[in-house]
This record gives structure tokens, C-alpha cells and sequence, in this order.
């Protein structure tokens, strides 16, 4: 009995340490999710007013990009995937990556080809594991991005698009040309709610944020510096730029809350778990006593049947 | 066209944050083709940027001097929005350290694609500090 009694305090001593553990990493995700919400809110006036100006552009002027254009016949697909760079983070990767399957195994249903860029070391790892190709993986940056990275994968995503459309085929691409560009991220909705979400980014459809003018309201005329073509050339890739910007900084917002949801339920198990075992320990221990005494109780009825008998 | 206010509603961001944002008279920037000044009642316009000074004149107190890397100016309804991927206000420039950046990026003329782009930004930035004092 003594034994076990040992085990078990050394059981409650190690999810003590464990309860510790994850008791502050969920107090850190909480402090660092207030952080990431206000970067995300931050950056809401630049995509609002970039978005302000492409529809503004597309509404304004009949002028069509590469970027904009649907092609004939996609036959091959591109699909960036949001994940986090560490786990302990309960569902959130492992959502969102069955999100990502769910889109490729549609677009390979539709007979496209599916290349897979992956933003986090976790789903780089997922790839990996199963022996299947990512073309490029960013990894390292998934709880603070910063909009070097959005760009830099703006940039690399933008030119395998264009490189689809036969302007760039020198061989010396890096990236295989694509015909369109998806991007699967994880939406933070609230602390409570995020969603895997899966859109399609290239080519552009510009919908949002178009103020719809009034029949009876004259069109502004817009003057375009340089050049309507000029503007849109430069306009369009920050707003693709933008987009994944948005999408990550989502992305690291939900992971921090996934994260917090996940370590706390892990502490409140940890606390379950104590309770638990040091009911079991208190029993070990009365139950050693209550031997004991009766040990000693059938010790000395003994000896005193012993003396009883000698008398 | 909506003349509710005696001023332009100006907002200069970036990609992470609002820099600026108010009422003013005047906005001054530069263009890819040439300086542009934005008065009240300026024709709608979509501009693309260089890496250069931006002048806001506001309704009340100094000049706001700010640079910006590229990006665009866009003009409707009195409503003036600088975009750009990263802007500074002249008072958040290290003058010190543009300076060291200028003499870094002259060395490397020729050497490397990127040295006349970041002379840009930093004589820029030199530009800001002096107008802005």
C-alpha cells in the first residue's frame, strides 16, 4: 500500500507541473491575442481603401488585367495553405488542413492539377509526412506575420499566375505556372468561433466594397495617373498582397484563441485529473492506517489470548 | 457630389496601421508623373506614387510631413486616401539612420538592383526631416 501511496503523490506532483505549464501558455496566447486582433484591426483601413480603389478602377474604367481574367480551360490550381507553426493549439491545424483536402480533392473532381503552398511549419510537416510536394512553404512567422512575408508570397503566388499566361515561359520559372490561386485560412469570428475558410484568389473578382453609383448620380470621371492600365498593374498585386495579409493576420488571431481554448481545457483537465488522484491517495493512505490499527489490535488480542492461556 | 465639409477628409495608411488621418486644406504628393497638389473639389483621380515626401496642409495646426515607399493617392468627393505599403511621419524618421542608409545604398550603385530604389527612400526621408523642421 505504502508503494502505490508513492505513486500516486508522484502522479499529482507531475500534473501539478503540467497544470503549470499549460495554465501559462494559456495566459500568454490570451495576452497575445488581444495584440494580434489590434494588428488585425489596424490593417483593416489599408484593405478597405485599396479595395475602395480597384473597385473603383473596375467601375470606373473598362480596363482588363491579367489578373482579373478568367482563363478558358484551368488545368492546374494553386492552393496556399494557412497553418500554425507549433501544435498544442487543439483543432486548429488539423481543421484547417482538412479544409485544404476537402478544396484539392474538388479541384482534382473537376480534373485540375493541384499545386500546394503551405505557410506553417504544421502543415508543411502534414505534407511531408505523406510524401506529397509542396512547391514552397513559409514557415516561422505564424503567430506575428509580418507584411514582408504577405508580400513575399504575393509576389510568388502572382507570378506563378501570370506565368500561366504564356508571358513568362523561358524554363527558368521556379514556380509551376497556375491557372487560378485558392487560399484556405482559418477566419477568427470570435474568441469562441473560428472557421476554416477556403477562397479564390486569383483571379481577382472585385466585388466587395463597390458602392453601387445611383442611376440618377453622374459617374465621376476618373483621371488615371498614368494610365488606367498603370494604375491597375500596380494596384492589383498590392491587393492581392493585401488579401493574404488579411488572411494571415485572421489566421494568427485564430490560432492564438484555438490555442487558449485548447491549453485551457488542458489545465482544467490537469485540475480534474489532481482531484481524482488525490482522492485515490487519501484512500491509499486510510487504508494503510486501518491495516495498521488492525495489525496492532489482532497483535495485542493475540498476546493477550497468550497471557490468558498461561494464567 | 456630397459638399458637406469645407475640407478634405484626408487618411494616409499603411499596410499595418492608420498614420494620418483628419481634415485638411491641402495635400501634396508626389506622382509617378510629377508632383500633384489636391485641393477641394479636385477631380476624382487614382495616382500611382513614388518613394517620395507627402505634404498635408491640415484645417488647423503645422504641416504633416510623411514619406512614403510608392503606392497610390486616390481622390473622390473631397476624399483623399494615400495608400502605401509603408509611410512615416517626418517626426518618426531617424535622420541619423537615413543618412547611414544613404551612404550604404551609394556604394552599392551598379552592385545591386535595389541600391536606386533605396537612395530614393532615403533621400526622401532626409527631405522630410529638413521640410519637416
Amino acid at each position: 500500500m505504502a508503494v502505490s501511496l508513492r505513486e500516486y503523490r508522484a502522479r499529482i506532483k507531475s500534473t501539478e507541473s503540467m497544470k503549470k505549464i499549460t495554465r501559462a501558455m494559456e495566459l500568454i496566447a490570451a495576452s497575445r491575442i488581444i495584440k494580434a486582433q489590434q494588428r488585425a484591426n489596424a490593417a483593416a483601413p489599408y484593405a478597405r481603401e485599396l479595395t475602395r480603389a480597384v473597385s473603383a478602377v473596375a467601375t470606373y474604367s473598362n480596363v482588363d488585367h491579367a489578373l482579373t481574367t478568367e482563363p478558358e480551360h484551368a488545368e492546374r490550381a494553386a492552393v496556399l495553405v494557412i497553418t500554425s507553426d507549433r501544435g498544442l493549439a487543439g483543432a486548429y491545424s488539423s481543421s484547417v488542413l482538412r479544409e485544404a483536402e476537402g478544396l484539392v480533392e474538388k479541384l482534382r473532381a473537376e480534373g485540375k492539377q493541384v499545386d500546394v503552398y503551405v505557410s506553417g511549419r504544421k502543415g508543411e510537416a502534414f505534407y511531408r509526412f505523406r510524401g506529397r510536394d509542396v512547391v514552397k512553404a513559409w514557415t516561422g512567422h505564424s503567430d506575428q506575420p509580418s507584411y514582408d512575408i504577405a508580400r513575399e508570397i504575393g509576389q510568388v503566388l502572382i507570378s506563378a499566375f501570370l506565368s500561366g499566361e504564356g508571358a513568362a515561359e523561358d524554363g527558368a520559372d521556379e514556380f509551376p505556372a497556375v491557372d487560378e490561386v485558392h487560399l484556405v485560412y482559418t477566419r477568427f469570428r470570435s474568441m469562441l468561433v473560428q472557421q476554416p475558410t477556403a477562397v479564390r484568389l486569383l483571379p481577382l473578382e472585385v466585388v466587395e466594397g463597390v458602392e453601387a453609383p445611383d442611376p440618377d448620380e453622374v459617374l465621376p470621371l476618373y483621371d488615371f495617373e498614368p494610365s488606367g492600365e498603370a494604375v491597375l498593374d500596380a494596384l492589383l498585386p498590392q491587393y492581392v498582397q493585401s488579401r493574404i495579409w488579411y488572411a494571415l493576420l485572421q489566421a494568427a488571431a485564430s490560432e492564438l484563441a484555438a490555442r487558449q481554448k485548447a491549453m485551457k481545457s488542458a489545465t482544467d483537465n490537469a485540475q480534474e485529473l489532481i482531484k481524482k488522484y488525490t482522492r485515490i491517495a487519501n484512500q491509499a493512505r486510510q487504508a494503510g492506517i486501518t491495516q495498521e490499527i488492525s495489525e496492532i489490535v489482532g497483535g495485542v488480542n493475540a498476546l493477550a489470548d497468550a497471557n490468558a492461556q498461561n494464567d | 457630389m456630397a459638399e458637406s465639409s469645407a475640407y478634405l477628409t484626408v487618411e494616409l495608411v499603411a499596410a499595418d496601421r492608420t498614420v494620418w488621418s483628419g481634415e485638411a486644406t491641402m495635400v501634396i504628393a508626389r506622382t509617378t508623373e510629377g508632383d500633384i497638389g489636391v485641393l477641394r473639389g479636385h477631380q476624382p483621380t487614382l495616382s500611382v506614387l513614388t518613394d517620395a515626401v507627402v505634404e498635408i496642409n491640415p484645417e488647423e495646426g503645422p504641416v504633416v510631413v510623411a514619406t512614403v515607399d510608392g503606392g497610390f493617392l486616390s481622390v473622390a468627393d473631397d476624399r483623399v486616401s494615400i495608400l502605401s505599403e509603408h509611410a512615416l511621419l517626418a517626426e518618426e524618421i531617424d535622420v541619423d539612420e537615413a543618412r547611414t542608409e544613404l551612404e550604404t545604398a551609394r556604394t552599392l550603385i551598379g552592385a545591386d538592383d535595389e541600391a536606386e530604389r533605396r537612395i530614393r527612400r532615403a533621400e526622401a526621408r532626409i527631405r522630410a526631416v529638413e521640410k519637416a523642421s
